[in-house]
């Protein structure tokens, strides 16, 4: 029992000893590139890179080491391939810039790439013109956060992930920026991750993507101008609640995609001018509530094998058809939401309408088989079978209504103005 | 030809009609940007309006003052003033009157509440534009109606049905057809189609400017391509100003062989 005492604090002592070390490198130092400090280093030691430009590649790190840069420290990969390669556990980078990853059709290289890790933190890094940004894959218990991620490729195929996770555990992602990138957050076989006020705008493809990923969170992040700007595919436990997708605006956009997901709850969301809002298929046992869609094409858009969601305590305010379905209205439910379209009154003065208001509109159930019709949107004609159908619905499932709409919007603080 | 154009003009001007059209653009206006500040909505709304209203109105007032003024008319005819210019002068006259009330009428509400600051002047300037577009189009091919037919009744029934034909008839055809062909590809067809509606044409025209560019997808791509562009601007444009000289065109025809 007592050598083992002894051996304890002899590890504390090797361990003090070790993380006192700092290496300076600097183009005058006597260490002048990143690559030599590493060689030197030992478990614990801190690298200190002073202002200059480094240009080097491949850069192994295969011991527990910090690596800060100072101001202006730049780490130019001259487009030849990956820079930070990291292959050991409790790291931590911060304050780089790294500029110009190679580009490859068939090699994932990336500014800081982490393979079988645990416990490390990136943060305060700015990459630019990258092909991935921060890859990881098979890490546990890492924290991504403060960074700048940003490229200028033009198609998806010649562009990488800002930040990319390959099979991970209880990762953070929080207070990145992302923009000009393929997908801006890329998450495959995570579990138990969070991702929070994280900007992502301009990417090719999606702002955040999961795919087969559970029990994951993400919230108060802002998804702008994206392909599309989150997509969720094949997860499970998915939380979803104060992002703002907005202006993902094109001919195949949504705010949302929700792609054969499970038991996901999605709450108090702003979606604006999104031509899709969500467009939901193969999802089931979905929360939708206290969202706000704003003037998108369509609000929601439902296109089958989707049961047992609740849409709760949402508002639509001013979109251009409120709700697209294709299929019959399974169990899923629609109650006290807002619509800004509702004409019915309320006579007992309760808040809530006293009679039912249909979302689907007769014209929304002609474009979903003739997607060309849409071109007499706002038409007389069209506002003229609309009416009818409302009045006695024929074509549209007549069970599909909301029989509480809300008189006035659910939510009331939700700052829905533009700040840009 | 001047003249006359003075005179009916000033007619019209006089005539109460004018005014309560104008006074119900202004109302309009104002009460649309009072309800919901947002200038860019408003837009749409009005859009709503236009389209459907302008064409009535003016298809209305063009029918309503030849069969009014036609013993006017035909004093002026025994009078030694080339026919083609007494009613290219009462044609003017309508849809500059009508012109005028609807931009006058929207006009000074947005301008007191700020479009120039706004980003949604050009998409005003246009909506303005067709509804001018409209009303000269609607004055003429009513007109046109008025002068093929004696009956006074007949003439005003013609016209509606033309209208509700234009405004409401043809896209219930546009749209069963789209229905029944949908597994054609339609996309130019439908292009087509809308080049024979005016209405259909400056409803398009506004609505790619405002809200469903993105929404028509990858179905309405020739669209947006076609209408997007300023060459696509510049043709349905065109389109429109024949839409307003084949009908007048056909007018002088007609008038040179009747006999009144």
């Amino acid at each position: 029992m007592k050598y083992k005492i002894w051996l304890f604090f002899f590890f504390i002592f090797i361990a003090f000893a070790v993380s006192a070390k700092q290496i300076v490198v600097c183009q005058s130092c006597e260490v002048k590139t990143i690559k030599e400090a590493i060689k030197m280093a030992k478990e614990g030691d801190e690298i200190l890179i002073k202002k200059g430009v480094y240009k080097e590649q491949d850069i192994v790190i295969d011991k527990p080491i910090s690596l800060i840069g100072e101001k202006d420290v730049v780490i130019d990969g001259n487009n030849v391939g990956g820079i930070l390669i990291i292959q050991t556990n409790n790291f931590k980078i911060k304050g780089l810039k790294i500029i110009n990853v190679g580009l490859s059709y068939t090699i994932e290289y990336a500014a800081i790439k982490v393979i079988k890790a645990n416990d490390f933190i990136i943060e305060d890094c700015v990459m630019e013109n990258v092909f991935f940004g921060i890859l990881i894959e098979k890490s546990k218990r890492g924290i991504i956060r403060n960074n700048k991620i940003s490229s200028n490729r033009k198609n998806e195929a010649s562009s990488g992930n800002g930040i990319h996770i390959w099979s991970g555990e209880e990762i953070e992602v929080y207070k990145n920026e992302m923009f000009g990138l393929r997908d801006g957050i890329y998450f495959e076989f995570v579990k138990n991750s969070i991702v929070h006020n994280n900007l992502s705008y301009n990417n090719i493809r999606y702002g955040l993507h999961f795919m087969f990923s559970n029990n994951n969170m993400y919230h108060h992040n802002e998804f702008r101008n994206n392909g599309a700007g989150v997509a969720v595919m094949f997860s499970k436990f998915t939380v979803m609640h104060h992002n703002k997708f907005r202006l993902n605006w094109g001919s195949a956009s949504y705010g949302l995609l929700l792609k054969e997901i499970y038991d996901a709850e999605i709450h108090d969301n702003l979606f604006e001018q999104n031509t899709i809002g969500i467009n939901a298929e193969g999802s089931t046992r979905i929360n939708y509530k206290n969202n706000t869609f704003l003037r998108n094409g369509w609000a929601i858009k439902i296109s089958g094998a989707c049961y047992s969601n609740i849409f709760m305590n949402n508002d639509f305010m001013s979109n251009s058809l409120d709700l697209a379905y294709n299929s019959n209205i399974n169990d899923n439910k629609f109650d006290n939401n807002y619509w800004s379209e509702y004409t019915g009154y309320d006579l007992d003065k309760n808040g809530i309408g006293d009679v039912p208001y249909r979302p689907v509109k007769l014209f929304s159930y002609i474009v979903n088989k003739t997607p060309e019709a849409l071109i007499l949107l706002r038409s007389l004609f069209v506002d003229i079978i609309n009416f009818s159908e409302k009045v006695s619905p024929v074509f549209t499932p007549d069970d599909l209504m909301d029989n509480h709409p809300l008189m006035k919007r659910a939510i009331t603080n939700f700052d829905t103005q533009r700040n840009d | 030809m001047l003249k006359i154009l003075k005179y009916s003009f000033y007619d019209l001007m006089r005539s109460r009609w004018s005014y309560v059209y104008f006074l119900f653009y202004l109302l309009l206006g104002f009460v649309l940007l009072f309800l919901n500040n947002d200038v860019d909505k408003a837009v749409i709304t009005l859009m709503n309006i236009i389209i459907v209203l302008t064409p009535l109105i003016g298809t209305i007032f063009g029918v309503m003052y030849y069969y009014n003024s036609k013993e006017f008319t035909e004093l002026l005819l025994a009078q030694p003033i080339n026919r083609s210019k007494i009613f290219m002068g009462q044609y003017l006259g309508i849809s500059i009157s009508l012109t005028l009330s609807l931009v006058l009428g929207l006009g000074i509400p947005f301008v007191l509440y700020g479009l120039f600051k706004s980003a949604a002047i050009f998409n005003f300037s246009l909506l303005l534009v067709v509804g001018a577009f409209l009303n000269f189009i609607f004055v003429a091919l009513s007109y046109n109606i008025a002068l093929s037919t004696e009956n006074k009744i007949k003439g005003f029934g013609y016209a509606i049905l033309m209208w509700l034909f234009l405004a409401v008839i043809y896209d219930g055809i546009f749209l069963i057809s789209l229905v029944v062909f949908n597994s054609y590809p339609l996309d130019k067809f439908s292009l087509a189609a809308t080049m024979f509606n005016p209405i259909d044409l400056s409803r398009i025209l506004i609505l790619l400017k405002l809200d469903i560019s993105a929404l028509l997808g990858y179905t309405g791509a020739v669209f947006r391509k076609f209408f997007g562009t300023n060459f696509g601007m510049l043709i349905s444009m065109g389109v429109l100003v024949l839409w307003v000289v084949l009908p007048v065109f056909r007018m002088n025809l007609k008038l040179r062989k009747k006999d009144f």
